[in-house]
């Protein structure tokens, strides 16, 4: 009997004592009527090959593995960038337990959204009494400041109206007539998370902005995107921008509502964008989205209420930092502080003393579009080669953008995009032309399981590893957790694979 | 950090009352009918294992949830691919649909299994079909089509294919059940269409149903397969039905049934593979553990094949002894001796778990919010560490849930039936149990609050909690959340300066 009180024997090790590696044995051999090893074997090995890799690229209908969720989670994480602002979902109620697991998963904090509950009744009649009771319900129960509403696909398929429907509820006294209820469809079989938070944005903006009048500003807005990284990154660029001295609001910032103390109260709102700042913000001079395929209905809005429209691709590594400084100082006529000079001066002190660990290295890159274009950027500022980079939301357009990035330095030569394929595909292509290291989110593990390359998780969801998110990967600082992340693993990785005493230990070196 | 501490049974009707009072009053009055204090019932028999008889079936329960309440509970998908399905690991299971479901879902239920992933085994993988504009628009049947060519093209070791319904498919009126058929007949393989729309009934609960009945009408009433014609009935021959292998619970489990001299032919559903499933209607009887998501194929099976089912508890010792020997009565004196030996055998393991983690646990309390069997079958394993049940409830329970939990929980339990994130706050804020067991959406915000939890769907990444090799785990867990000293920590000591001149 392996278990005892002593030494509590978990999961992993209890099932490789003999008792259950046994009963295990004979439940397949009695029991399972599988197929035999050799052909496992046989089928493993093919799945790795040139054909299967063919065949599998072919793909038209199936999707296996892919990395992009659907437009409501993006809206639902946009929403809660919002002061006291409570996500609500129009549509099935499964749907809002799960983008509240998924986002808790991550960010290993709260994550409060209500659902109107549709059921079968409301498929066939619509869901306004849902909206009616719902809103009433939200607003006596959880008294947000604002109520932000999206669709699940059911909603969308059954066609119910937003827009009317919000009206009437507000005609029946669900809320006061001047409550805010901004509101975005967010269809579930268009686009991708990333599409959902434009949607909810640009919805938020023009519920504050529509009816108001533009008094140009001299201020600066910021729109961060869909980021896993966004508790330390909205912070980080929040700290560049106060060293600038630069006058600025950012339109949805979850970073205190996802970082919430400890301290025996549980603070269902925290943080997040005043909603007096949302009004004011139509006064700003520009904004910048830090993601441009986060944001291009958003921003095509702001254009039109008459303010610059800038679109960054995710401040990570040197340039896209430097870049964004420069924007920022070019637009408000404020100098780039000798701080921040030096902050960069040490991040490229430390790619120096590291550089000979990362020249040369291949990667594979996946996850959403602006963090894999940046991802790609700063590692051939590193020296590094990116060799296949996947975004299963990225459309033609950025594969475009993404082969000019590529085209831009040698490092890039031998890189492969692939737009709209998932990570069943990347299983393939890591197979068949392998790297050395892979960046990406948890559901990597898989890859790295099945095809032996190491994973650095860079790119949201993070489920199995804590709170890196709480340590920004933006700006010259994040630059610097990034190198740390990637060469870690570099480290680590020769360390494992020259540990063995007296056969590869003679390269088990003390000093890197 | 302490608030109002709510004490007994009067006062919870009173916390209660005062919970309501925050709804308008049409959520007020439906809200009312969810929410009791479990009641004497002198005319009930006590059980027989924990002595127990209260009244906990005047809670309404299985109906829709008020719009805009935050609501924990979860969809028939969640029910039908999340639950019963997706643990079959040598089929493939199509989330059909949007990208959205299958996504959330994917290695969420921590239903372990041996397998070659990607090879012969599915279980971890996210297969979907995508629906797009054009799918919604033109129908996703010619699509699902494709799709399962595809599957059948590049994973040729799976065994068959499950569809499962996302919730525009039953809208837009696709016809998976024509192209299942059709499938069907060109590969011989199994194909399982399954309308488990999200917006069908009011939970997860009409999930598992609609699960059920797809095995009945595309497993069992299919033509006998290979698995079925070669196989050889038992005397011995049991099913564990309603056991997902999470975290290793069925293996913590059968291990125990195999050492009585049973013979555990299938496993539904975790770690199983589509022949446990096909040849489950010849064996002798039906182990049922989670009744709420499986008793549908119970009765079933009973009904047509005549295959009796009983259920049992594998939390914690008192329980595994007591379903033992109730297992071991349906069959001969070899059997009975043989649950003699095992309860025997472990029970050094138990006096020495309860010996080391009960004093660390004696009288602590506990406020459970959860689905499927555990809001009772768990009550007795914190009995066994000598913890009190302060308040249960089920996210998806039905009557026949509530009138079963009046066996497991003393009278004065506060009982709440899909409960709101507004309420479950209240009341543990009110009453300030040493531990809440929930899930990952309640988890963080009582955290913050200063009470300890874990997470009794996925057992928070630890397991197996059934069984004796689990009950130590489940031990071990239980005292490893309440005592951990991160929950004095909370309060700044500049900000409490008594609680210094106290030390």
């Amino acid at each position: 009997m392996p278990q005892s009180a002593d030494k509590v024997l978990d999961h992993a090790p209890l099932f490789l004592e003999p008792e259950y590696q046994d009963m295990l044995t004979e439940k397949k051999v009695k029991y399972e009527c599988g197929h035999p090893d050799e052909m496992v074997k046989e089928i493993g090995d093919w799945t790795k090959s040139w054909e299967y890799r063919e065949k599998n690229l072919a793909r038209e209908a199936l999707s296996v593995n892919p990395a992009k969720a659907c437009q409501p989670l993006g809206a639902v994480y946009a929403s809660q960038g919002y002061e006291s602002t409570m996500p609500f979902v129009h549509g099935s109620q499964g749907c809002v337990a799960y983008y509240r697991s998924h986002l808790s998963r991550h960010f290993k904090e709260p994550s409060s959204c209500v659902s109107s509950s549709m059921t079968e009744d409301a498929a066939v009649f619509g869901g306004l009494i849902n909206m009616v009771d719902g809103l009433a319900n939200t607003k006596a129960l959880y008294n947000p400041k604002m109520i932000a509403v999206s669709t699940t696909c059911m909603a969308e398929v059954i066609g119910d109206d937003l827009n009317s429907f919000i009206l009437q509820a507000k005609e029946k006294g669900s809320v006061d007539d001047d409550y805010d209820v901004p509101f975005a469809h967010t269809p579930a079989f268009v686009g991708s998370h990333v599409d959902g938070y434009d949607n909810m944005q640009k919805g938020i903006l023009s519920h504050f902005w529509d009816n108001a009048e533009r008094e140009a500003g001299e201020g600066l807005n910021i729109i961060p995107g869909f980021d896993g990284f966004a508790v330390a990154n909205n912070r980080e660029i929040k700290r560049m921008l106060d060293e600038m001295g630069v006058d600025f609001t950012f339109l949805s910032d979850v970073s205190d509502v996802y970082d919430t103390p400890s301290d025996g109260e549980f603070r269902m709102y925290d943080g997040g964008t005043k909603l007096e700042d949302v009004k004011t913000a139509l006064n700003a001079k520009a904004t910048i989205s830090m993601q441009e395929y986060c944001t291009p209905k958003t921003m095509e809005y702001i254009e039109k209420a008459g303010q610059e429209a800038i679109n960054l691709n995710y401040p990570m590594g040197i340039q896209a930092t430097d870049d964004f400084l420069m924007k920022v100082s070019e637009l408000t006529g404020k100098a780039i502080p000798e701080s921040l000079r030096m902050e960069r001066g040490r991040l490229i002190d430390a790619l120096a003393d590291s550089q000979a660990w990362l020249h040369g290295k291949t990667f594979a890159i996946y996850g959403d579009p602006d963090f894999v274009y940046a991802m790609a950027r700063f590692l051939m500022e590193m020296g590094a080669e990116p060799r296949h980079c996947l975004a299963t939301n990225g459309t033609k357009a950025w594969g475009k953008k993404m082969e000019e990035l590529l085209a831009s330095s040698p490092f890039g030569a031998n890189c492969q995009v692939w737009p709209q394929r998932d990570l069943w595909h990347m299983r393939s292509l890591l197979n068949t032309e392998p790297v050395d290291l892979l960046i990406g989110n948890s559901y990597g593990k898989y890859l790295e399981r099945d095809t032996g390359t190491p994973l650095i998780r860079l790119a949201f969801p993070i489920f199995d590893r804590h709170h890196h998110h709480r340590f920004p990967t933006w700006g010259y600082q994040g630059a610097l957790t990034v190198l740390v992340k990637l060469l870690d693993m570099i480290f680590d990785k020769l360390d494992d694979d020259t540990i063995v005493p007296g056969e590869t230990d003679y390269s088990y070196d003390l000093t890197r | 950090m302490a608030k109002d501490h709510v004490s007994g049974p009067e006062d919870y009707e009173s916390l209660i009352e005062e919970v309501l009072e925050a709804y308008p009053a049409k959520a007020k009055k439906k809200r009312a009918k969810h929410l009791q204090v479990a009641q004497p019932d002198p005319e009930a028999e006590v059980d027989a294992t924990t002595g127990i008889a209260s009244k906990c079936d005047t809670t309404k329960s299985n109906i829709k949830s008020i719009p805009g309440v935050m609501t924990i509970r979860g969809c028939a998908y969640a029910g039908s691919k999340g639950v019963v399905w997706g643990p079959v690991k040598d089929m493939v299971h199509i989330s059909h649909g949007p990208v959205g479901c299958g996504q959330y879902s994917w290695s969420q239920r921590r239903n372990y299994y041996i397998g070659k992933t990607g090879v012969d085994s599915f279980v971890t993988m996210q297969f979907t079909t995508d629906f797009q504009e054009k799918d919604i628009v033109f129908g996703g049947d010619k699509k699902l089509e494709k799709t399962i060519d595809e599957i059948n093209e590049l994973f040729p070791l799976a065994n068959g294919v499950t569809i499962q319904s996302e919730c525009p498919i039953g809208l837009i009126g696709d016809d998976i059940e024509a192209v299942a058929k059709k499938k069907k007949k060109e590969s011989g393989k199994t194909m399982v269409p399954v309308r488990c729309e999200g917006f069908r009934g009011v939970s997860q609960s009409l999930g598992h149903h609609i699960a059920n009945d797809a095995v009945r009408d595309w497993v069992f009433d299919a033509e006998d397969s290979e698995a079925v014609k070669s196989y050889e009935p038992g005397p011995y021959d049991v099913n564990v039905i309603g056991d997902y292998n999470i975290g290793g619970d069925a293996w913590a489990s059968r291990i125990l049934l195999e050492e009585m001299g049973l013979n555990v032919v299938g496993n539904w559903s975790g770690d199983a593979t589509l022949a446990e499933i096909e040849r489950a209607p010849k064996a002798k009887l039906n182990l049922i553990h989670c009744y709420r998501s499986m008793n549908y194929i119970c009765r079933h099976m009973e009904e047509k094949y005549g295959v009796e089912w009983i259920e049992y508890n594998f939390f914690g010792p008192s329980q595994i002894a007591a379903s033992l020997r109730a297992i071991a009565d349906k069959f001969d004196d070899k059997i009975k001796e043989g649950a003699e030996r095992v309860i025997a055998k472990y029970q050094p393991l138990v006096d020495e778990v309860i010996a080391k983690y009960r004093p660390r646990l004696e009288g602590k309390s506990v406020m459970l919010y959860v689905g499927g069997l555990r809001p009772r079958h768990v009550v007795t394993a914190y009995d066994d560490l000598g913890m009190v049940i302060a308040g249960t409830g089920y996210e998806f329970g039905h009557g026949d849930d509530y009138k079963r939990t009046g066996h497991y929980v003393k009278d004065g339990t506060l009982i709440y039936d899909d409960v709101t994130g507004y309420e479950l706050e209240k009341f543990i804020e009110k009453i300030r149990p040493d531990l809440v067991g929930s899930g990952i959406k309640e988890k963080y915000p009582v955290q913050k609050m200063g009470i300890p939890f874990r997470q009794m769907h996925s057992w928070d990444y630890s397991g197996p909690y059934h069984g004796y090799d689990g009950f130590a785990i489940f031990a071990r867990d239980m005292d490893l959340a309440i005592n951990n000293p991160v929950w004095g920590m909370y309060d700044a000591p500049w900000e409490t300066p008594t609680a210094i001149a106290a030390e």
